[in-house]
């Protein structure tokens, strides 16, 4: 028999979604498309934690929050990969390591 | 009953592709393990009653989001396996970093008083006319700000990516518009057996 779901397996769910994205973020220090992928995964599992917690108590300020944490990822997104392509277009490389050369 | 077991399954592969999103050797199989994640998201959300948000999540982030990122994937031509060197340096580093965050989240959710139980059922008002009925009155600004958002970003990653190149033959509208009977035609008075002289613009 399996248990009743709770709260507590949706935010089990969205720390273990929230954990790989750290984790990846750190593992993949070069790579600057994995690191965004990263970010998103982190975004998607904050976005779980919003719904469940507006699920389970019945009001609908969660949902719309978690709206907003879509739009705001979309946005960075966007952002991000056009950065990606005008960096990649100037220095040829996206290594992580080569963008400190902005630094004064 | 039914919707535990959906819950396992979708939370199972949503896990682990969350992982493969991470640890793929391939960014394209990344990509894909993302829409995979994504997908299972959405199925989530649906089990959570909160259908419209899932349908956002496969529009968005699968049709929009993924796409671009399979796009810049595919259109930047870089050698991974180059990109993959620091991988084994920074693996007990992460794992380290990853367990100790994971056992905070864990310690404080199970510190949270779990006074609430179960899932209500929904009312009679379905999930995306509620969202809109508050949306509009109570969010409307945060609704506006958030479209003023996507506004920036639009013309930002335009503004970004766009570049003159020198030496590429365009078509120009305004010049080809701009252009008089006066400075393009010449009509010559050609005299008969003399043949047609030397036009001069």
């Amino acid at each position: 028999m399996i248990a009743e779901i709770t709260l507590a397996h949706y935010l089990t769910v969205a720390a273990i979604l929230f954990v790989f994205g750290v984790f990846g973020i750190f593992i993949n220090r070069k790579n600057v498309i994995t690191i965004l992928m990263s970010i998103e995964l982190i975004l998607l599992s904050v976005s779980i934690n919003l719904v469940a917690f507006s699920a389970y108590s019945s009001d609908l300020s969660g949902q719309i929050f978690s709206l907003f944490i879509l739009t705001v990822a979309a946005a960075e997104a966007a952002i991000g990969l056009a950065i990606l392509v005008v960096y990649f277009r100037n220095r040829g490389s996206i290594s992580v390591e080569d963008i400190n050369v902005m630094k004064g | 009953m039914l919707s535990s077991v959906f819950f396992y399954l979708f939370a199972t592969i949503c896990c682990l592709s969350g992982l493969m999103v991470v640890s793929s050797r391939n960014p394209v199989h990344s990509v894909l393990f993302l829409i995979l994640a994504f997908f299972n998201a959405a199925g989530l959300f649906i089990l959570l009653n909160a259908e419209f948000l899932a349908m956002l999540l496969v529009v968005v982030y699968v049709g929009a989001v993924a796409v671009l990122f399979l796009f810049v994937v595919m259109m930047l031509d870089i050698n991974y396996s180059e990109l993959r060197e620091g991988f084994q340096k920074y693996r007990p580093l992460g794992l380290f970093i990853g367990a100790v965050l994971l056992v905070e989240l864990f310690a404080t959710f199970f510190e949270y008083s779990g006074n609430i139980k179960s899932l209500p059922s929904p009312g009679d008002v379905h999930n995306t006319k509620a969202l809109g009925q508050i949306i509009y009155t109570d969010y409307v600004y945060l609704f506006q700000l958030a479209g003023l958002i996507l506004l920036v970003a639009m013309i930002g990653a335009i503004a970004l990516t766009l570049r003159k190149r020198v030496g590429v033959r365009k078509q120009v509208i305004a010049d080809q518009n701009a252009r008089t009977r006066a400075e393009t035609v010449k009509l010559a008075k050609v005299e008969t057996g003399a043949g047609v002289k030397e036009i001069s613009r």
